[in-house]
């Protein structure tokens, strides 16, 4: 097995250690991305927009113009930015929340415009930041505070982002799923998203990603629920 | 150059073109639609220039902010429905300064109601979102002052980086009338804002945190703010009666003003043109001699509400003319202060 890279250049270090709890996602795909951005050397000319919610932790991680926006309201920002400087590559980095519930029209019609923007959303199946409630992701039986009972597929079926995306997207869009368990996969998909984005296009790569906090699990039962959710969530290049 | 014979919201398309901005996103709404539509006319001739029309008013307020961020003067317009989603962007760009410039047209309110008047609008503009209101508000009064506080808009919000505003209304948005076009090729000031080295957030861990920065803000805001403020006096020499007004209601007061001068009526009109900041050194020295003040409005008291606050302790007879969502004739207006004195 290919050993993981350290450090990626494009850290800020002051900003570290990051400030995600232990067992989160997050940091494995800021990583891949900061590796990606290293590797593509595109520090000098990339900007990153954060969304509300754990993603908003990210305000400070890399050495890169970067602002945290409003909940839901990432895109559209990054859109603005890319319109305003073409030249730079604008990644907006947001949740399953912010992309598919509170930003889902975003989500929609900045595939529709075929933006060439990245969007990275961070699929935890549920809202972490807020103290773990039902998201359009979460999964059948999954429980949280406001599904206490576990959710029921029957009374609202759970949303696949990139496959809804499918029907919409331009030609040379770029769509895939990866999954913090696979973080050298996950970095293949990222590295082509910003790709899409030179080459003129929309891209959106989600990454399953595991929540402990929330879950309420254990390292080996963290595991196993990954395992479940990448049996559900179809992974791999959805569009490409 | 020259004078031109156009609608109201035809002349800030053209104003915002000729004060320097670059982008305009939107989303239609009535009585603001026709911004948008002339701006992308104007960017059919004028390949510098460009534009998007966004799902839905929060995607427009966020990406005039995106826009704003790189260093590009953008703008958006809306009304009513469209100013309470645009709030949220508003927010975002007065905790990070962000100088976006939108020209609201007020519509009627409450809710939906009416689209094409009132002065409802008010509060929302000023103090819309969950802040202290450091924003830049004009309220202009006819077609010529839609164009030049349209360029005064754009040098302001960039030079004191707080979100701005035109608020109108739909009468002067659909209006037509003779407007002199006299700022082609100006140009902002205009620097990126997110640059390398610089990490911006509005979600702050402590209270203290956030408090200093709000403390901060105000303070700057108190010490610009009378360079910013702006008011016209018309026919106040010697007046007893002084009447507030604001926007297309302080035009028919003038009409009316004019009548009750020749009657020998000694009345005049104050007219704050920042509703934000209020123009308290204006409105101290002219109403520090009135005998009766008088605010007309088109709305429930949004404007004397303004003014209330910061006069609370002057020891004058006030009377409040409102008619919430409802128009002025300068007869009506005429009329009116003829019974009250």
């Amino acid at each position: 097995m290919e050993p993981l890279l350290s450090f990626p250049k494009c850290y800020k270090k002051e900003s570290k250690p990051h400030k995600f709890c232990p067992g989160c996602g997050h940091p494995i795909v800021l990583k891949m991305l900061g590796q990606v951005i290293d590797e593509l050397g595109i520090q000098e000319k990339s900007v990153f927009l954060v969304d509300i919610g754990c993603s908003l932790l990210a305000w400070d991680f890399y050495d890169l113009p970067t602002s945290q926006t409003h909940h839901g309201r990432t895109v559209p920002v990054a859109a603005g930015f890319k319109m305003a400087d073409p030249k730079k590559i604008v990644i907006a980095y947001v949740g399953d929340g912010g992309a598919y519930a509170i930003g889902l029209q975003h989500t929609i019609t900045s595939c529709l415009r075929n933006d060439p923007v990245t969007t990275i959303v961070v699929n935890n199946t549920l809202y972490a930041m807020t103290g773990g409630q039902m998201a359009p992701t979460t999964v059948e039986n999954e429980k949280t505070t406001t599904s206490p009972a576990g959710k029921k597929e029957e009374e609202f079926r759970t949303l696949h982002g990139p496959e809804l995306l499918t029907g919409i997207a331009h030609p040379r869009a770029y769509l895939a799923r990866g999954t913090t368990d696979k973080p050298l996969v996950l970095k293949q998909y990222l590295k082509k998203a910003i790709e899409t984005q030179l080459a003129g296009h929309f891209s959106l790569v989600e990454s399953l990603s595991a929540c402990p906090l929330n879950w309420q699990t254990d390292a080996q039962k963290t595991i196993e629920r990954m395992k479940a959710l990448e049996a559900f969530y179809q992974l791999g290049e959805i569009k490409k | 150059m020259g004078k031109n014979f156009l609608m109201g919201n035809q002349v800030l398309a053209r104003a915002a073109s000729d004060a320097g901005a670059k982008m305009m996103f939107g989303y239609p709404i009535t009585p603001a639609s026709e911004i948008l539509e002339t701006w992308i006319k104007i960017a059919g001739e004028n390949e510098q220039l460009r534009y998007l029309q966004t799902e839905d008013e929060m995607a427009a307020g966020f990406a005039t902010i995106g826009a704003c961020l790189a260093g590009v003067p953008a703008f958006t317009a809306t009304s009513g429905p469209g100013n309470v989603l645009m709030q949220d962007a508003f927010s975002m760009a007065e905790a990070l300064r962000v100088p976006t410039v939108a020209m609201i047209m007020q519509r009627g309110g409450l809710s939906t109601s009416t689209v094409i008047y009132s002065q409802e609008e008010v509060r929302l503009t000023c103090f819309g979102g969950n802040g202290e209101g450091f924003r830049i508000v004009y309220s202009t009064s006819n077609l010529q002052e839609l164009y030049d506080y349209t360029l005064k808009a754009f040098q302001s919000a960039w030079q004191y980086r707080f979100p701005t505003f035109i608020l109108a209304d739909g009468y002067q948005g659909k209006m037509k009338g003779e407007v002199e076009f006299k700022g082609e090729g100006l140009e902002i000031e205009a620097q990126p804002i997110l640059k390398p080295g610089v990490n911006l957030r509005n979600c702050y861990n402590l209270e203290e945190e956030i408090g200093e920065i709000i403390s901060q803000y105000s303070d700057e805001y108190q010490r610009v703010r009378e360079k910013i403020e702006e008011f016209e006096e018309y026919q106040l020499e010697g007046a007893k009666t002084i009447i507030i007004a604001h926007g297309i209601v302080a035009a028919a007061v003038k009409s009316a003003v004019d009548r009750l001068r020749k009657e020998g009526q000694s009345v005049g009109l104050f007219r704050p043109i920042t509703l934000r900041p209020f123009p308290v050194k204006g409105a101290k020295k002219v109403l520090e001699k009135a005998e009766k003040i008088i605010v007309i409005e088109s709305a429930l008291g949004q404007l004397s509400e303004l003014f209330k606050t910061e006069f609370y302790w002057i020891n004058v007879p006030l009377v409040e003319i409102n008619k919430p969502a409802v128009g002025f004739t300068p007869e009506e207006i005429y009329g009116t202060i003829t019974q009250l004195s």
